[in-house]
């Protein structure tokens, strides 16, 4: 291990379908260990970089570079320390969870105990011996996780991984990523999911037809987006005009049930409220991803 | 190579639990095997049978010769009614000493069959009646032709065509399966060969054909459909293995062009079908007019069938081997060759 060289470098690439510029001028680098998650609504193309790097693609120009080495065309050298879970999940036909998991470890000579422990790994062992097109989609999802790490990769890449979970099922798999990073291992994952990627990247691209607008962590690209706090308080607690009034508030509505006041300073506006008792159905938004994305693209965010 | 194994098992699983294929590999085949082995059986070795009614010495003697299969009845009317309802070709009815036959319209040669038969027996026994020695003398002795027994050439062409179908829809419809459902590109991103994954899936197909082997040649040499082995019946193994690998190249080739499931089994239907038709599976293609015979030296079901054919049931040996395992692994150079320069590995 150098240590210093990084796991993932992405240069001006860019690739076409006909007219479509799928994937328009990219470039970024991912430390070794580093979690990084790439965002963006649906054709982003955020699935055609991943493949690209992954190996699957060849890019019309621009450079790859996965662990120090170039992964196209096909590197066999590479391909044992990469994990790599499709968008679209892939399965051998007829097999069950168990034999699925122990088929594509034996691909890379990995044991059948391996195989065993991935189960338990992402909550799967009691779905060892069902057939794979009759587990639920959430499942399905978790199984193609589990043959993505069966082989223990140095880079796992995950496109989509949390779609079609339950929260429960979310929550458990953040935490089987957060062990994979704790490990030392790099993950590069895409998500529609931006509150997840708010707690789990250490740095987010944020992508919208086929180009990189913003790269940072998360933190930072909130905290630069100077968006305001929204409270919100139960509809009748405090006439609209009164709000209005306080002081730092920047602007206040009120729809059917609730009265949203817009502040960037929001202690002065609380205390305020205190004062007067009117702290009915209070609930604080600061800004999120959400909010960049909205100024970056000018669009609403949707998943 | 513990990959190797891993992979074949996972695809064998794979086909043991698909029912269709499962059927259309051992059923399907068997049972145009089964249906033509009765319809087209020997129609010496099926007696015509004849219902009786009353006994005497022309009926033992009759019954003793075993030229009819005879079903005695007690009843006149019940002896006429089956005659008249097409069950029996005929109903021999004994008065004293006068036989009587009531035959059915309908079949005039099986009729004649029986007519001639009884008559002849009446004969004698009105000759042995005489006490005189006859004057003329009839033999009648059997001569072994070249022409097969239906089941001697449907059991070698069944199975050709049982194995050759197996492993075209086998190749084809996996790699097709695979690329559509992304596991060919799964697979691109192991350390594997392609050439290990295939040939993993290739000895499914390989134990596959020995299995169908043995079932259909078990089934025909039932004494039901009375297949005889020759000799060196075990040289068929080595032309099973070479059809299978030939067949299974023919079927990489449909399943790198097909896009979807169905058009690739339409395509291996398209391929196999005229095929089969042209080279002996149900019928010796030494009947077909010559310039079939000719169109149908191109195709290598012929020349796996003609090599079944003389190995499994016309006792030569190593020799007949020689012209269908040269066509068999020519074809497999250049379909293979073929295939690979068209493989996709993604839609
Ligand atoms: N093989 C292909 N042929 C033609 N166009 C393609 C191909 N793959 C992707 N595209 C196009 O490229 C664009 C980017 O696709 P991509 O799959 O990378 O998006 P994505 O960000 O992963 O979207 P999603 O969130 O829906 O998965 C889309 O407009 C898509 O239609
Ligand atoms: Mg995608």
């Amino acid at each position: 291990m150098t240590g210093e060289q990084p796991a993932v470098v992405v240069r001006d690439v860019r690739k076409s379908y006909g007219e479509l510029k799928a994937v328009n001028g990219v470039s970024f680098t991912v430390a070794e260990g580093e979690f990084f998650g790439i965002l963006g609504p649906n054709g982003a193309g955020k699935t055609t970089t991943l493949e690209i790097i992954e190996g699957l693609r060849r890019p019309d120009s621009g450079e790859v570079r996965l662990l120090g080495e170039s992964p196209w065309p096909r590197n066999v050298k590479l391909l044992p320390r990469i994990g790599v879970q499709l968008q679209a999940s892939s399965f051998f036909e007829k097999l069950t969870a168990e034999e699925q998991l122990r088929t594509f470890g034996s691909l890379y000579g990995v044991s059948a105990g391996t195989a065993a422990d991935m189960l338990e790994l992402v909550g799967l062992a009691d779905k060892a011996n069902e057939r794979e097109n009759r587990l639920s989609g959430g499942q399905r999802q978790r199984l193609s996780i589990a043959c993505a790490l069966v082989h223990d990769p140095d880079v796992v890449f995950l496109d989509e991984p949390t779609a079609a979970l339950d929260p429960q099922a979310r929550r458990n798999l953040w935490d089987v990523l957060r062990a994979i990073r704790d490990r030392g291992k790099t993950i590069v994952y895409t998500t529609h999911h931006l509150d997840e990627a708010e707690v789990l990247c250490d740095r987010v691209a944020i992508m919208d037809r086929g180009e990189v607008l913003a790269l940072d962590p998360p933190a930072v690209l909130v905290r630069g987006l100077d968006a305001p706090t929204h409270v919100t308080l139960q509809k009748g607690v405090l006439p609209v005009a009164e709000a209005s009034a306080l002081d730092g508030v920047e602007e206040a509505h009120e729809d059917e049930v609730s009265l949203t006041i817009s502040t960037r300073r929001p202690a002065p506006v609380l205390s305020a409220l205190a004062e007067r008792g009117a702290l009915d159905g209070l609930q604080v938004r600061t800004g999120t991803l959400e909010d960049v994305f909205l100024g970056l693209t000018g669009r609403e965010y949707r998943a | 190579m513990t990959a190797f194994r891993t992979l074949s098992l996972a695809m064998f699983k794979g086909f043991v639990r698909d029912k269709a294929t499962l059927f259309f590999t051992f059923l399907f085949p068997l049972m145009f095997l089964v249906i033509f082995g009765l319809v087209l059986s020997d129609g010496a070795a099926d007696r015509t049978k004849v219902a009786v009614v009353g006994d005497g010495p022309i009926v033992s003697a009759l019954r003793d010769s075993g030229a009819l299969e005879l079903e005695p009845h007690h009843d006149e009317d019940a002896a006429v009614r089956k005659v008249r309802d097409g069950d029996l070709p005929a109903a021999v009815i004994v008065r004293g000493q006068r036989l009587e036959v009531r035959f059915a319209q309908s079949d005039q040669v099986e009729a004649a069959t029986v007519v001639g038969i009884v008559n002849g027996f009446v004969d004698k026994a009105n000759l042995a009646a005489t006490g005189q020695p006859p004057r003329y003398a009839f033999a009648a002795e059997k001569v072994e032709d070249a022409a097969l027994k239906p089941i001697q050439y449907l059991t070698p062409g069944i199975l050709s065509w049982g194995v050759a179908v197996s492993a075209v829809f086998g190749s084809a419809l996996t790699l097709v399966s695979w690329r559509r459902k992304q596991v060919l590109r799964r697979i691109r991103l192991a350390p594997v060969s392609a050439t290990s994954v295939l040939s993993s899936r290739l000895l499914v197909s390989a134990g596959v054909a020995l299995v169908q082997g043995a079932i259909f040649v078990g089934i025909a040499a039932l004494p039901l459909f009375g297949l005889t082995l020759s000799g060196q019946w075990w040289l068929a193994i080595p032309l099973l293995l070479l059809g299978t690998i030939a067949f299974f190249a023919l079927g990489m080739l449909v399943g790198a062009f097909a896009k979807t499931e169905e058009s690739a089994s339409a395509a291996a239907n398209i391929v196999v079908l005229p095929m089969a038709f042209l080279s002996g599976t149900f019928f010796p293609v030494d009947r077909a007019p010559a310039w079939l015979q000719a169109v149908s030296q191109a195709f290598p079901l012929r020349h796996m069938n003609d090599g079944m054919v003389d190995v499994l049931v016309r006792g030569k040996g190593v020799e007949a081997l020689l012209v269908p395992a040269s066509v068999l692994t020519g074809f497999t150079l250049v379909v293979a060759v073929l295939a690979s320069r068209v493989f996709k590995w993604e839609e």
